[in-house]
């Protein structure tokens, strides 16, 4: 098994995922089964083939610096699970 | 022992853009909550961001100024990490090519002396939300008007070595953007934020000690108390034993202390990578120049040129171009008067910041422009007021009466030059005031002043002081 | 009427022989007949025929294009205004958008009719639509089979005759897939031809929208609509877009056919390489020039998929959070159960999966060795293809290994499933245009070709297809009973 309990539970902490307790060893073995799949890259020919981000070879383009948007408040905090005051709702954030 | 201080800033400039720097929503600040939060502020499912290029504009201002060096092809990544303020779960940053690289800036020290600060690089990216924790049934609420908002994040290397030099430091770079029309500089609003790097280490060691970063500082006296405070704490906590941790302190101003935000959980392993969403961001060398040519003159050059062409002190140079409205409120006042720099100096500098001091206002604020200064100064040149009514005149012109051409031809304030005139009230104070003649001829030669004064008091104040000290030397001996 | 295409329902509607509105209540007749095909998470019945109704009169005052009044299903992955956007996902299952896809938008404004949202995998994570919140979608040709991924329920309902066309998406083979499973045709275009604007990303990088209708020419037409700048997509490309359906005649004289090796290895079965290999006789006979190419890093392009793949969407899918929109789970009690909560118990395993895998990837101390490795690797592959298109037009395969298989058969292991993409996820890597068409059956169950392109040459593409399409009629056959 490439992957520990303990890697998978420190994965589902950094991507805020719940895993149920019963389907943490089916987890950890998919997940193990796919990292030694992908393990297969550390032999390829890469030489100093450049990193490629995007498919096709162009630049960012520039925006006008524009206000084109308008308050649709209303209309998006209808799907949100909790609102106040036009805000959206959290558990407390304490730091 | 001996121990120095090390000092790294982190500034963070909202970049004074229209638009946010991926949408095209507002960047206003001070709007009903979440009214200036379009989808893509939101990070709603499927949105996309597409890059405000006067945020590049702004940045490569601001490296040139520094002198560094900007970067040709810069790449826009993503810092992952989840908090209620960041609603994509990610950060639009830019990681291993930022935009300014290498740069430097010179401070002044109140003693005079000079340094110079290395600056790391300066990077784009968007600011995040707001979360308020005011009490809603324990909850706490999440404003995103503030995200996306653009910012330049200037990041210094570590060589300050006092808190004085860190807050010399910040003002100049506050200064300097405000110089470049690229931030309001405005700590208060926090469109100019800062975090301070801080470690200590035994005097003429080479190696850094460990650091802890200081947040909220908002405002300059907070980050000079609480950079004292952590040096302070840190020396306590070397000296008793202890060692210093490396993490992230709050300063609390309330209570004057700074205090560790709760121990993260884990290590932050924000996972940056490029953003696929955006292209890299590649500037030639027209644009670079075409940004260079819309440079105003940047401080350092205009302080020299208040030295030399207008014979100020550096002194007064350094006060008259520590803000750009300032420098040029006073280059129209000197343009106005045609020269006499070192009169428009002493105006701005005196009565006119004491009484925008006195009324909390800002120099653009002033009642009095530039124009009715330079009026006034006018008059004050070629003679038709002296410095003393030209005061009263001032004054006037602040409460509403008018420009000084108004004031002292309404008031009547204009100054008696006409010798005769002048003579004959002289002839007229002497004859009253024999005895006093008679002790001033036998050697009380500070009587001097009081014949001024007499002179002064019968014309209410409009006699030429000049030619009433002539005429009265001549009566008098 | 619901065997025709999409050419012969416009000239029936500009002809008067049915309105938009019987048209548009056909389809929802037969939608609502087929239910237990499982294609649609949405259908917007009331909507489609107001809409329907508008089209008839545009019809009357001759205001018409080609595809006023003719239905459309979109995938749940596009945001629809005011229209359940699930992306067959729980964490989804409230949100109603509250914009337009810019593809939604465009197809709207030509006039189209929305009848529907069609099932996919979660998130189109998936390659048998087995992942998705509202359960497996039937391939109508074997409805004990699956119809692909992730686009299946698309697919499943222009492969039944639902709709005559339906959107797509297409990170690895989530177009093409599923449309050689259901006999359909299915183009992703090049990346960069249509905005993903409002298309809930997967994979940024990878995603393209794309098209399942029967016909090629089908797909031309709409394509047109379709594609072209989006100044709200960085990565949208300003080409002009040319007439596709005029150049669907194009002469194929002296086509160079490039047949690589690795797309006929291990792992493909015979009955499917019969049936491409007699496509490519087809073409031969056409006049076409078959050379032998080769893509010598394909095999590696699968576990440098799942290695891109997952690192974007495991960045991407964090804004599912719980907080502005979506699912929230209701026994948080601070604000990390929350996310945890929410996002644990709104995803599914496979999501799961992929977002702890991407996850994995770009965490500290492994980014070098996966994905950074994967994005040279990708190098390598789209260098590969660039060395090819240096000899050859396009680039010709099977879009599968095998035909349709079992609902339930590959969902064990994940590798399994994810080796089913092995020849579609090399022109996502390299952002080509690629095509699959219907090329003939094995075991009663369709095969199709794949056809890939270089960047932006989709009216090669399709004018390639198309005269296979002149030539054969396996795109015009309807599963029995359908």
């Amino acid at each position: 098994m490439s992957l520990t309990r303990k890697d998978v539970e420190n994965i589902a902490w950094l991507a805020r995922l719940e895993i149920a307790e019963e389907q943490m060893p089916d987890f950890v073995e998919t997940l193990s089964r796919i990292v030694d799949f992908v393990e297969q890259l550390s032999d390829a020919p890469v030489a100093d083939a450049l990193p490629m981000a995007h498919p096709l070879d162009m630049n960012q383009r520039f925006r006008e610096d524009r206000v084109t948007e308008r308050d649709e408040r209303d209309h998006f905090q209808k799907n949100a699970p909790a609102v106040e005051a036009g805000l959206y709702l959290v558990p407390r954030v304490i730091e | 022992m001996e121990w120095e201080v090390v000092i790294g800033l982190e500034v963070h400039a909202q970049l004074g853009t229209q638009s946010k720097i991926f949408s095209a929503a507002s960047t206003e600040f001070g709007a009903p909550p979440n009214t200036q939060a379009c989808a893509v502020d939101l990070g709603y499912p499927g949105v996309l961001p597409v890059f405000n290029g006067e945020a590049a504009r702004m940045a490569i201002k601001f490296g040139l100024a520094v002198n560094a060096t900007i970067a040709h092809r810069s790449v826009f990544a993503r810092k992952n990490y989840f908090y209620p303020d960041l609603p994509k779960g990610y950060q639009i940053s830019q990681y291993e090519l930022p935009i300014v690289q290498g740069g430097k800036m010179d401070i002044t020290l109140e003693d005079g002396t000079g340094k110079t600060i290395g600056i790391t690089r300066a990077h784009l990216e968007e600011d995040a939300g707001k979360s308020l924790h005011e009490d809603f049934h324990g909850m706490t609420g999440v404003d995103l008007n503030r995200a996306g908002t653009p910012l330049l994040e200037i990041v210094s290397e570590p060589d300050m070595r006092s808190a004085a030099e860190a807050v010399a430091y910040l003002k100049k770079i506050r200064t300097l953007v405000q110089y470049l029309e690229i931030c309001d500089g405005n700590m208060q609003e926090g469109s100019l934020r800062c975090d301070a790097n801080v470690s200590v280490r035994p005097a003429g060691q080479q190696e850094l000690g460990t650091r802890s970063e200081l947040k909220n500082l908002n405002s300059f006296r907070f980050i000079e108390k609480a950079i004292l405070h952590e040096v302070e704490r840190q020396i306590d906590v070397i000296e008793s034993g202890g060692t210093v941790v490396q993490e992230t302190r709050l300063y609390d101003s309330d209570r004057d202390e700074t205090r560790s935000m709760r121990s993260k959980e884990e290590a932050n392993d924000y996972r940056y990578f490029p953003d696929p969403d955006l292209l890299p961001l590649v500037l030639d060398q027209d644009m670079i120049d075409d940004v260079r040519a819309t440079l105003p003159e940047l401080p350092a050059a205009r302080h020299q040129r208040f030295v030399g062409d207008f014979g100020l002190s550096g002194y007064d140079a350094e006060v008259l171009t520590s803000s750009r409205e300032m420098a040029d409120y006073f280059e129209n006042v000197v343009a106005g008067v045609g020269g006499e720099a070192k009169l428009a100096a002493n105006w701005v500098m005196g009565d006119l910041s004491g009484v925008l001091n006195r009324e909390n206002l800002s120099i653009s604020e002033s009642r009095i422009d530039a124009e009715m200064l330079a009026g006034m100064l006018r008059r004050v040149a070629d003679n038709t007021i002296s410095g003393k009514i030209a005061k009263q005149v001032f004054e006037a012109m602040w409460s509403g009466e008018g420009d000084a051409d108004t004031i002292i031809e309404t008031r009547g304030l204009k100054q008696i030059t006409d010798a005769g005139a002048i003579a004959g009230i002289i002839d007229e104070i002497i004859a009253a005031n024999p005895r006093q003649l008679e002790q001033y001829r036998s050697g009380k030669e500070r009587l001097f002043g009081f014949f001024v004064g007499q002179v002064m008091k019968a014309t209410d104040g409009k006699a030429n002081p000049q030619q009433v000290n002539e005429l009265l030397k001549k009566k008098l001996s | 009427m619901h065997s025709r295409t999409v050419a012969e329902l416009s000239a029936g509607l500009a002809a008067g022989d049915f309105s938009s509105v019987e048209l548009t209540r056909h389809c929802l007749e037969r939608i609502e007949a087929n239910t237990r095909l499982n294609a649609f998470i949405t259908v917007t019945a009331d909507t489609a025929l107001e809409t329907a109704a508008h089209a008839d009169k545009l019809l009357g005052q001759g205001k018409a294009g080609p595809l006023t009044g003719i239905p459309i299903a979109h995938k749940d992955i596009f945001c629809t205004r005011d229209v359940l956007t699930s992306c067959g996902s729980r964490i989804l299952s409230n949100f109603v958008s509250p914009y337009n896809a810019t593809v939604v938008q465009r197809l709207s404004d030509a006039g189209m009719v929305l009848v529907g949202k069609t099932n996919m995998d979660e998130f189109a994570m998936g390659s048998s639509n087995e992942t998705s919140w509202y359960g497996n979608c039937h391939n109508p040709w074997d409805e004990s089979r699956v119809p692909g991924g992730s686009s299946g329920g698309s697919a499943s309902a222009v492969a039944a005759r639902l709709v005559p066309v339906a959107t797509g998406t297409d990170t690895g083979g989530s177009i093409r897939q599923p449309a050689a499973l259901t006999g359909i045709t299915g183009l992703k275009p090049t990346y960069g031809r249509v905005s993903r604007y409002g298309m809930v990303a997967f994979a940024s990088s990878l995603d393209q929208g794309g098209i399942l209708a029967v016909s090629s020419e089908d797909v031309a037409i709409v394509l047109a609509a379709m594609a072209g700048f989006d100044p709200r997509d960085s990565t949208s490309v300003d080409e002009p877009v040319p007439d596709y359906h005029a150049a669907l005649n194009t002469e194929l004289a002296g086509l160079r056919i490039g047949v690589p090796q690795q797309f006929f290895e291990e792992g493909l079965e015979p009955a499917v390489e019969a049936a491409v290999r007699e496509a490519l006789e087809v073409y031969r006979g056409m006049g076409a020039q078959l050379v032998e190419v080769e893509l010598p890093n394909l095999a590696l392009s699968v576990p440098t998929y799942y290695v891109v793949a997952p690192a974007e969407a495991s960045s991407n899918l964090s804004r599912f959070d719980g907080v502005r929109f979506g699912y929230r789970s209701e026994s948080a009690k601070d604000l990390h159960e929350l996310y945890r909560k929410s996002r644990g118990e709104g995803f599914g395993a496979e999501v799961k999966r992929r977002i702890m895998t991407g996850t994995y990837a770009l965490s500290a101390g492994y980014y070098d060795a996966y994905y950074l490795k994967a994005q040279k690797v990708r190098r390598l592959i789209n260098d590969d293809f660039r060395n090819v298109f240096a000899e050859v037009d396009v680039v010709m395969g099977p879009t599968t290994p095998t035909p349709a298989f079992g609902i339930g058969d590959k969902t064990d292991d994940p590798i399994t499933m994810y080796l089913n993409d092995i020849y579609t996820i090399a022109a996502n890597l390299a952002g080509l245009p690629a095509i699959s068409i219907p090329c003939g059956f094995a075991d009663e169950l369709p095969v199709g070709l794949q056809i890939i392109a270089g960047h932006f040459a989709e009216a090669r593409l399709l004018a390639i297809a198309h005269s296979y399409q002149r030539e054969t009629d396996w795109h015009r056959r309807a599963p029995a009973g359908f």
